[in-house]
């Protein structure tokens, strides 16, 4: 039996979900510096890795974690680490180096209250907005937020998939809820799992420029040590990956093309769920564990012949603008619901035209609870 | 059974989170049905205060806390305190008459006192206290199978422990029947 992909049904944590979804995806590279909620993540990895012939390193903090999942990504493995909040911040000025040499790899943030140590052991969502804009400079990234021990296996696969697709970080945004939440997981055989690999030169090695794009505006890329000329660095650079640091078109050609390959492709990206949505008057917007609740406040305003509905945002970078400005078109009120003092709002801000928005933010590490949310799609309808 | 929700709460060192995780697993992967499973607990390895939840469901589960739970298993003073006030009216509610020395009592409630801790010490080791629990919870609720219970244990106890943790279970199931019959 292949021990990579441990095919079978189990109760487990979402966490130990996660680092199996990992597995599954291909990760042969863990580095990552122990962490409440997100240890499960580490501690799963240390054990599993032995077995499929991967590497697993404790790192002597979270700079360096991620540090040597960019090289080993630069190397050609798939690599990931796991943290929290604090790990996060940590983590950000290395996550625009991984941005701007294009190294594939997964971040894993299950999410704790912040500001910094704040609640090590309870849920939020508060670095939503640090996820997208955490390090200087602009980039397009992917963030996946699971809402459920499974999706933490199927969106961990994803965000695999993603960052090797588009040669770009991608992050599993989870948070405690989740990360510590038991339920049933299902793993599928090997050959019903899809994988996506990054794509690799064809061309002779004197001949490969590391970024230079395809059509697609992806470059292919060679892996250290295959004899390919490959010069990686933060300062910006031309198609050979030479610094060219004062010349403004490289560095605006560059930086476009850092962005427009991921908003060119954002619809392949972009994943929504929809409830009830089609007559909705009301549409609750929310993801992750929230988006349980939203669920199931939104059962119970239809039971009582509300007309409500729900859009879960599966993934919330890049954030789905156009599902979101169709959406006000059409409803009379929109409800978000985050665990933060409002992130998401303003992203449904930007892009709503029509609708009346209210804004339902929980702290403190506790789930809204179905109750609250029906309480609020009644208040204005 | 649409929702079907469990409290257990007690000391750390008293297997709470275990006895959650046995309950959810044995409703999940041995009856087809869903089951969601959190726990709290202190930063003290022991002697803290400990909670485990679990929402059993033939359908999907959204909100994966407990709001109000069907039944409960106390298992120190401190959890009966904070909690059996949360009881669903007409909830079941079984407590340690040797952990719990002053059990108020709650409305509506069907109370079971269930020496879980005596019962485990006389079948071998005290720290079987929990499969007691769940042996009786079995027995009263009815939430989930004993054949599904038993398969769950023995695949969420140590090896070389299960006959132990069996037994525990048998003993509380048995003590459970013997007060349903009363």
């Amino acid at each position: 039996m292949r021990r990579d992909v441990l095919t079978g049904s189990y109760f487990t944590l979402g966490d130990i979900a996660c680092a199996e979804g990992a597995l599954a995806a291909g990760c042969r590279f863990f580095a990552g510096y122990p962490i409440t909620p997100a240890t499960e993540v580490a501690e799963h990895m240390a054990r599993r890795m032995p077995e499929v012939g991967g590497v697993y390193i404790q790192m002597e903090d979270e700079i360096a974690s991620i540090a040597s999942v960019i090289g080993a990504s630069y190397a050609g493995l798939k690599a990931m680490t796991a943290t929290s909040g604090p790990g996060f911040s940590l983590m950000q000025e290395n996550i625009g180096l991984a941005v701007m040499t294009e190294a594939p790899l997964v971040i894993v943030n299950v999410m704790r209250g912040g500001p910094s140590t704040g609640q090590p052991t309870r849920g939020g969502q508060q670095d939503v907005m640090q996820a997208k804009w955490g390090s200087h400079g602009d980039y397009e990234i992917i963030a996946f937020a699971p809402s459920s021990v499974q999706e933490m296996f199927d969106l961990t696969i994803e965000a695999f998939n993603c960052s090797e697709r588009f040669r770009c970080p991608a992050f599993v945004l989870a948070d405690e809820n989740v990360g510590h939440l038991r339920e049933k997981l299902v793993i599928p055989e090997p050959h019903e799992i899809k994988l996506v690999e990054r794509k690799r030169p064809k061309c002779d090695p004197r001949e490969y420029s590391p970024f230079k794009p395809d059509e697609d505006l992806i470059p292919p890329m060679a892996h250290f040590g295959e004899g390919f000329r490959f010069y990686a660095t933060g300062l910006t650079h031309n198609e050979r990956g030479l610094p060219r640091t004062v010349d403004p078109e490289v560095h605006a050609k560059l930086v476009r093309r850092l962005n427009e390959k991921i908003r060119r492709h954002a619809r392949e990206i972009i994943r929504v769920e929809k409830l009830y949505l089609d007559d909705a008057d009301v549409c609750v917007i929310a993801y992750g564990i929230v988006s349980r609740s939203a669920a199931s406040a939104v059962r119970l305003a239809r039971e009582k012949g509300i007309k409500a509905g729900l859009l879960k945002l599966v993934t919330v970078w890049p954030f789905p603008n156009e599902e979101v400005l169709r959406i006000s078109e059409g409803v009379k009120r929109i409800i978000v619901c985050e665990m933060n003092e409002g992130q998401i709002l303003r992203e449904v801000e930007r892009c709503n035209k029509c609708s009346r928005i209210s804004f339902l933010p929980k702290l403190g590490g506790e789930i809204h609870t179905p109750r609250e949310i029906l309480s609020a799609i009644k208040g204005g309808s | 059974m649409s929702r079907y929700e469990i409290r257990f709460a007690g000391l750390g060192g008293q297997g709470i989170v275990r006895a959650g995780v046995i309950v959810g697993s044995a409703a999940a992967l041995f009856e087809g049905k869903n089951a969601a499973n959190a726990q709290s607990y202190g930063p003290e390895a022991r002697g803290g205060a400990s909670k485990s939840e679990v929402i059993i469901s033939d359908g999907e589960i959204d909100y994966p806390k407990v709001e109000e739970p069907d039944a409960m298993v106390l298992m120190s003073q401190e959890a009966y305190d904070k909690y059996a006030k949360d009881l669903k009216k007409g909830g079941i509610l079984i407590y340690d008459p040797d952990m719990v020395y002053d059990p108020k009592p709650v409305e509506g409630a069907r109370v079971y006192a269930i020496p879980a801790t005596r019962i485990a010490e006389e079948s071998g080791r005290k720290i079987v206290a929990n499969m007691v629990m769940i042996g009786a919870l079995v027995a009263i609720t009815k939430a989930i199978d004993p054949s599904a219970a038993k398969k769950a244990i023995e695949r969420n106890v140590p090896k070389g422990t299960e006959e132990l943790n069996l037994r525990a279970f048998e003993k509380g199931y048995e003590y459970a029947l013997g007060l349903l019959k009363r």
